[in-house]
């Protein structure tokens, strides 16, 4: 390893939790040779003003997604099934839920 | 055949944008819009980690622990504020260590106020007030553009930016209430700081290559001129309110515009500023370079603590 270059570190995305009990969510990402640093950037980083009570860090490399080309055949399959939302029942008038 | 395939394809890609669509990492896009995201995120970044020294020269000398305090905080922030908008840049295939090498090397431009110097604790209010409130302006535009890594990153950093405009005001409006010399260190880093601010927004209209495209892909919401005006309506009766006035005789209201006019802005010293000609151009490269340099054990340290611990990655 050259001593005067940069050398990049892995890619890692964060990802936080706003308050306890709610959905984790998607901050952004950063770079840190390990974990326990991806862990503390990723405090300094994001969550610098209480956005966060808790912390994931996932080298992004282990993410799969879905792509944006084939996102409509993807994601068709719950197109036409409205019978899957309440809305979709007709109750008798004056019965309440 | 091959041509005709990326007309259809910038053709739907401008018929996404024109129907107010948010353009992600993986869509499709002209190889010319990456490359200008990445031309003006990649400066947009290097002018947050720049903005840094001017502020850091006086964090050892602010006048109280609060004062203090609030300073390194903010400094704080342009570190966090550089790298969202690094990481949106890769986001586009950018290399985060090009990026930088390109900056070490000084071939990448940044925000050209960043070259001037900070002579007096005022110099900390006007920064706060002027040179963050523009950026305000420019960034909650760009937090409506196109290209949904920067204007995600765009809406946190503006977020963050209200504090930074505050805390800058209310320097200035400690230092209106103060003594003579007080009130006089006040007017004099309004006056130094009061033009490089309005060449912030960039060259006029007429004089700004790039804008019409931008504008087109919607990465630009609003011009350079449009941009400018809105900033100087807001800021004028700002400084009223605390006594300042601004070094410009020709400012003044025009009732049937419903604007404010201003005198003309010397662009020959924005462009010298720009290609590196501006007052401290070289000591902020230096002080940049000095920091990479000094850092780079803790970097090797950490990499090597990384290798040593497998579990760890």
């Amino acid at each position: 390893m050259s001593t005067t270059e940069n050398t990049q570190w892995k890619l890692w995305e964060v990802f936080t939790q706003p308050k306890q009990g709610e959905p984790y969510e998607h901050a952004g990402s950063l770079r840190a040779p390990d974990k326990e640093i991806a862990l503390q950037n990723a405090r300094d980083v994001y969550a610098r003003r209480n956005e966060a009570v808790s912390i994931w860090v996932v080298p992004s490399e282990c993410i799969a997604a879905t792509s944006p080309a084939d996102s409509g055949s993807f994601f068709d399959p719950a197109n036409d099934k409205v019978y899957r939302h309440p809305t979709f029942y007709k109750t008798p008038e004056g019965v309440k839920f | 055949m091959k041509n005709t395939d990326t007309a259809g394809l910038e053709k739907e890609f401008q018929d996404r944008i024109d129907r107010g669509e948010i353009i992600e990492p993986k869509d499709w896009m002209p190889e010319r819009y990456r490359k200008q995201l990445i031309r003006m995120m990649s400066q947009h970044a290097h002018s947050e980690v720049v903005g840094m020294l001017p502020e850091g020269n006086w964090i050892t000398r602010a006048p109280s622990l609060r004062r203090k305090a609030v300073l390194l905080a903010k400094v704080q922030d342009e570190a966090g504020h550089g790298l969202y908008i690094y990481s949106a840049a890769e986001t586009l295939g950018a290399d985060r260590k090009d990026l930088l090498a390109e900056f070490l090397s000084g071939r990448a431009k940044y925000s050209s106020i960043f070259n001037y110097p900070t002579l007096t604790w005022a110099d900390m209010g006007a920064i706060g007030w002027l040179v963050d409130g523009a950026a305000i302006i420019n960034q909650t535009a760009l937090a409506k553009c196109s290209y949904g890594p920067y204007a995600r990153a765009m809406i946190r950093i503006c977020k963050e930016e209200n504090f930074h405009h505050k805390q800058g005001y209310e320097i200035l409006s400690t230092l209106m209430k103060g003594s003579l010399p007080q009130r006089a260190m006040a007017q004099d880093a309004v006056n130094r700081w009061w033009w490089p601010s309005l060449m912030m927004f960039g060259p006029q209209d007429a004089n700004s290559p790039n804008s019409e495209e931008l504008l087109r892909w919607k990465v630009k919401k609003y011009s350079n001129d449009e941009l400018r005006q809105r900033f100087i309506d807001r800021t004028v009766p700002q400084a009223e309110h605390i006594g300042l006035s601004f070094p410009d005789p020709l400012l003044k209201w025009n009732e049937k515009r419903r604007h404010y006019d201003f005198g003309k802005i010397n662009w020959e010293e924005f462009f010298n500023v720009i290609n590196g000609r501006g007052p401290c151009n070289r000591e902020r490269m230096k002080a940049r370079k000095k920091a990479d340099e000094d850092g780079l054990w803790v970097r090797l340290a950490a990499e090597a603590y990384a290798a040593k611990h497998p579990n760890l990655n």
